[in-house]
């Protein structure tokens, strides 16, 4: 377990150092001149050398890779070249709202999925499947924005019974928040739910045809007490990589649906961040995603070993 | 007095027809062999007794036992008798046990199914009987994985005994194991079923197994029970023709022809082949595998060479290195007196030597016609007239020229295997290489092979390099043999004389745990007609 | 062979989507962006079947030229994602184990770090937002997808003993894999193609509607559904329609994908 955590941890940190180096030489090597860039061609030549010195721009490209990665370590991750504050409090900021939603929407999306997944497994090839593999297939079909629309038409315009955007503070209470996030939550969850109830019967249909359910089934447990007992747990073991892709997917997600309900997520400040050419807060930001996906990456991993002893040992 | 009664019994899947009219006693504390080739029904009919058949299945007939009709009985009452009354081993042991839990769990789990003990009782009770299965060093929070197959089919036995059940069923328990092994597991069976004055259904393609643990024997032919009776007196008489052809085949020796010159054709000197394996602490040193270790013989032409040995001793690197696809860390293999080298072996060279392998339905692109297939090494040595050539070697295997505008999967098992040997002869190689060539085949198929083996070696003057688990198929088809254990030959020499006196204990045990057919049961063959 | 009914279904959807993108360069029912403030934000019916926008222009011509970007962006990211993903994994599985494999495999697990979005702020920070941009953000994120699937088909192929046999026979990794891996995986290849497709559609009509894809005038939908989405109290049609052409397009794309699975894949048909 220990080998296999390292083994792992060892990926984590080495994805991590190469991520950063790609979004480093994206952001600061490719534009040429970034503090050109983000003046526009209008800038005043003096102006342009101002900014180049504020960045540390005079420094080597690896001096100034070392100097990013160092700060971002120590939690310095420059200054806003449009707001002027440092982008460590305006990520901060952003990032209470934008994970709270994701993990919120993986939450439903779980909740939702696996038990409606695993009836339609166990119910194969009756109504109730068929049931809920259409709706499941429709459900894929649908874009999560476009989806956030008609919630906001049917539960905001329509019923009144949320607003349709905007997001109190968690200075304003617990309640009022979620009340917030839970329609943009919705529309996040509702089409990864659908996946992942598809690849949780399948998963599921998969191991009821192993040879080792037969051989439970021959000590006389019944149908469900196989499917309860055996199968489920091996199933899962499909079903978390597909957990771990969608976290990276609800992220991205996040970050389109903030616009849809005007939520000060990282999605508004990124977005902020290219029209004004900030390429520090871009870079952060990305940075900060990425890392969160390398994250989750990582304990998806964790979490195969605590479910499938295979791996323990390795 | 009969413990299970199985009257008529008649199965349809999708409206296909399975099983007809079968009918057989089974006594109390009795073994019962069910005999027959695939697809013949036999493991149908287990599963039609547990209530266990896929969906679409029909049953007709009666099966009682202990005054119940096991095929009307309910769901929820066959739950019940399911490892209660009745327990079961399957073939792979491999993937029949649950890879995510202990094997404790999984042998208490049987116990707590039933309300036969508390969780604390069921684990002691799980205790004794992996200790009565001989897994008494194997602590019970081990998975799977980290037994070996021999080990697993131990318990699922454990698992399937652990209610003390009036019945067991055993379906193929030993087909997918070494021979050593299997010798084991039988004696294992015989042993409980003696103790717990159980009976058995042993269900096997092997009348050699039957003949030495069933006290009866029913053989199976197309969905029919075409003949039963007590084990010797049913193999001595062979009153139905199919009985006949199977015990024929099942010991069949072609006839051959062969002039093994003192010219070596193939050379191994001091063959050496070893793996690293990952790491086992992050600092160690990494373990290496020995597959094969200083490995040295001649193969001569016109020879039929053996090379027996169970799972994982090496034969299948030693054969990979053989064919020039695996690279050696020393020694040398010479063919025809030039080196063998994988990567840089001139197709001029690669052309003498071909190969068969064992399964029937990988060894063929599935996209390609038989003309492609079978011409595939020419690739090696391009000839012009390739049409004519493929239709005389599909000729020379028993084919057609006309089968080489069809595809693969218009042929059967049997079949394959001549189109695999028409692909291995299509550039006259002088060396094949079987590898587990027969291995997969039903009996009866197997001696036709065999024979047309032996019909093509004498013909084309070829060296065949025999590679099997089977020590009977390798004692009837060559003319020397080497015992392979561990990554070494143990022992070398002529067939028959290895066979009759062994010297290396390795060996002794081998021939020992080979199941055989008592040599006095036979009497009747010689004045038997030939295969079918 | 029986064609399954999804089969059927699906291309009849996703058909519809193709027809309107193709029609559209011949004829629409009005000019597509042709303004007219008068006949502004007419609901469906009469002159305008699907009624007018904010500027009066007409929406089903919008739709119809909107369909051309959607196709063509996912269409090109689609083979970017065959042309880069399927050699990689090609060779990753030929070289099993070994060195190749491990970087492509690695570099693989670096790309699935980065989600299509996140690829296309980077590109769009740098280059600014277009519709080819939208192209290599998902092309991009198509290739590990397209070079796991080749590799985890091939390697089960590898094992085969007709790979073996053609060792035997002297060909090399290279022609095995184009003889004989590549003809045995079309199949799941196509499947994975059809869905991947459909996800195109769905990820440019995302980065359109954030204004990261296809930029002003080029109609898309993503970027109707962002300009309805103001004025969706007004006149809804304007947001329900886009969506629902996305979903039909989507919807059928997968039944298609489904439908070729169980005509293609062997294993699934005996599952059903």
């Amino acid at each position: 377990m220990i080998r296999y955590t390292a083994s792992r941890l060892i990926s984590l940190i080495l994805s991590l150092i190469v991520a950063s180096v790609v979004i480093f030489a994206v952001i600061e090597v490719i534009p040429g001149d970034p503090a050109a860039y983000m003046l526009g061609m209008n800038a005043a030549p003096e102006t342009v050398a101002a900014l180049r010195r504020d960045l540390g721009l005079e420094a080597g490209v690896l001096a100034r890779y070392f100097a990013w990665v160092g700060g971002m370590l120590t939690g310095d991750f420059g200054m806003s070249y449009t707001y002027r504050v440092p982008v460590a409090d305006l990520v901060a900021a952003r990032l209470w709202v934008s994970l709270p939603l994701t993990l919120y929407a993986l939450g439903l999306a779980v909740a939702l999925a696996l038990p409606v997944g695993v009836l339609a497994a166990a119910r194969r090839g009756s109504v109730t499947d068929a049931g809920i593999m259409g709706a499941a297939q429709l459900g894929v079909a649908v874009p999560n924005f476009w989806f956030a629309m008609l919630l906001v038409l049917v539960f905001a315009i329509n019923l009144r019974w949320f607003s349709a955007g905007g997001f109190p503070g968690w200075d304003q209470g617990f309640w009022p928040n979620v009340k917030a996030l839970t329609l943009p939550a919705v529309a996040l969850a509702l089409p990864q739910a659908a996946i992942l109830a598809r690849v949780m019967r399948s998963a599921l249909i998969e191991t009821l045809d192993q040879d080792y359910i037969r051989t439970a089934r021959a000590k006389g447990l019944s149908h469900g007490q196989a499917v309860m007992r055996h199968a489920l747990r091996n199933a899962l073991i499909p079903v978390l990589t597909i957990v771990g892709l969608q976290f990276s997917f609800l992220l991205a997600g996040a970050i389109i649906i903030e616009n849809v309900f005007f939520l000060p997520g990282l999605g508004r400040l990124i977005f902020q961040g290219i029209t004004q050419r900030d390429l520090i807060v871009v870079e952060s930001v990305v940075m900060l995603l990425v890392f969160a996906v390398i994250l989750v990456t990582f304990l998806v991993d964790l979490a195969y070993a605590a479910v499938d002893p295979r791996l323990r040992r390795r | 007095m009969s413990l299970l009664s199985v009257e008529d019994l008649g199965l349809t899947i999708h409206g296909t027809p399975i099983l007809d009219g079968v009918s057989f006693d089974l006594p109390v504390g009795q073994v019962l062999g069910l005999v027959g080739e695939s697809g013949s029904g036999k493991s149908m009919t287990s599963l039609a007794l547990m209530g266990l058949l896929p969906r679409g299945a029909q049953v007709s007939g009666q099966a009682h036992m202990d005054g119940r009709d096991l095929l009307a009985l309910d769901e929820r009452s066959l739950c019940g008798i399911r490892g209660k009354e009745i327990g079961m081993i399957f073939q792979e042991p491999m993937t029949a046990l649950n890879p995510v839990r202990t094997i404790g769990d999984q042998v208490a789990e049987t116990l707590v199914i039933h309300g036969a003990a508390s969780r604390a009782g069921a684990r002691a009770m799980a205790r004794d009987r992996l200790d009565r299965v001989g897994l008494s060093d194997f602590p019970m929070d081990r998975f799977p994985h980290e037994l070996s197959g021999g080990q697993r089919q131990r318990v699922c036995i454990a698992m399937a005994v652990a209610l003390r059940p009036r019945l067991l069923i055993a379906d193929e328990p030993t087909t997918a194991l070494d021979v050593t092994t299997q010798a084991q597991i039988l004696d294992l069976l015989k042993g409980l079923v003696e103790e717990e004055d159980m009976a058995l259904l042993l269900i096997t393609h092997d009348l050699a197994v039957v003949a030495g643990v069933a006290d009866h024997v029913a053989v199976m032919q197309a969905g029919r029970i075409v003949e039963d009776g007590p084990t010797e007196q049913l193999f001595r008489t062979r009153r139905h023709d199919y009985t006949r052809q199977l015990f024929a085949a099942s010991s069949h020796q072609p006839r051959r022809d062969t002039r093994p010159s003192a010219q070596p054709l193939l050379q191994v000197e001091g063959a050496v082949r070893s793996y690293t394996l990952p790491r086992r602490h992050l600092f160690g040193p990494a373990p290496q595998l020995h597959a094969v270790r200083d490995v040295s013989f001649t193969l001569h032409e016109g020879e039929s060479l053996g090379l027996v040995g169970e799972s994982g001793c090496g034969k299948s690197t030693l054969t990979r290195a053989i064919l020039g696809l695996e690279p050696l860390q020393a020694g040398r293999i010479t063919l025809n007196g030039q080196r063998v080298e994988a990567g840089r072996m001139p197709p001029a060279l690669r052309a003498q030597v071909q190969v068969v392998f064992q399964d029937p339905y990988g060894s063929f692109n599935p996209r390609h016609r038989v003309e492609r297939l079978v011409a595939e090494p020419f690739h090696l040595a391009p000839a012009p007239n390739r049409r004519d050539r493929v239709a005389q070697a599909l000729v020379d295997v028993g084919l057609k020229p006309a089968d080489m505008d069809k595809y693969i999967h218009e042929f059967s098992g049997g079949q394959r295997q001549r189109i695999a040997i028409a692909r291995a002869l299509i550039i006259r190689p002088k060396l094949i290489v079987l590898d587990e060539a027969v291995s997969a085949l039903d009996v009866r198929v197997r001696a036709q092979i065999l024979d047309l083996l032996a019909d093509l070696q004498g013909r084309m003057g070829l060296s065949y390099l025999f590679i099997s688990h089977d020590l009977s198929v390798v004692r009837a088809v060559t003319d020397r043999v080497m015992v392979m254990k561990a990554g070494e030959i143990v022992e070398n020499g002529a067939t028959g004389a290895i066979f009759d006196n062994p010297r290396h204990e390795y060996t002794r045990q081998l021939i020992a745990a080979t199941p055989r057919i008592p040599p006095n049961w036979r009497e009747r063959e010689e004045n038997e007609g030939t295969l079918v | 062979m029986k064609i399954p009914l999804t089969l059927l279904a699906g291309a009849l959807l996703a058909g519809l989507a193709v027809l309107a993108a193709l029609v559209s360069f011949i004829w629409t029912p009005h000019d597509a962006a042709g303004m007219n403030i008068a006949a502004r934000l007419l609901p469906p019916g009469g002159d305008h079947l699907l009624g007018t926008d904010h500027f009066g222009r007409d929406v089903l011509s919008m739709l119809m030229v909107g369909a051309r970007t959607s196709i063509a962006v996912a269409i090109v990211a689609v083979g970017m994602g065959v042309a880069l993903g399927v050699p990689l994994g090609l060779v990753a599985a030929a070289g099993r184990g070994g060195f190749a494999d491990e970087i492509i495999m690695r570099g693989n697990d670096l790309i699935f770090a980065f989600p299509a979005l996140v690829i296309a702020i980077l590109i769009t920070a740098v280059f600014g937002p277009s519709a080819v941009n939208a192209i290599l953000a998902i092309g991009i994120f198509n290739t590990p997808v397209f070079a796991r699937v080749t590799r985890g088909a091939a390697l089960s192929l590898w094992t085969l003993d007709y790979i073996r046999a053609a060792e035997v026979a002297g060909k090399g990794r290279a022609r095995i894999s184009l003889e004989h891996i590549l003809p045995n995986i079309a199949n799941i290849l196509i499947v994975q193609g059809t869905i991947q497709f459909s996800l195109g559609i769905l990820a440019e009509a995302g980065l359109s509607y954030v204004g990261l894809g296809a930029q002003p005038p080029t109609p898309s939908w993503g970027r109707m559904l962002a300009e309805a989405q103001t004025m969706i109290s007004l006149a809804p049609h304007l947001a329900l329609i886009p969506g629902m052409a996305i979903v039909m397009t989507v919807l059928g794309l997968n039944l298609v994908g489904d439908g070729l699975r169980d005509l293609l894949d062997p294993r699934m048909r005996r599952a059903r």
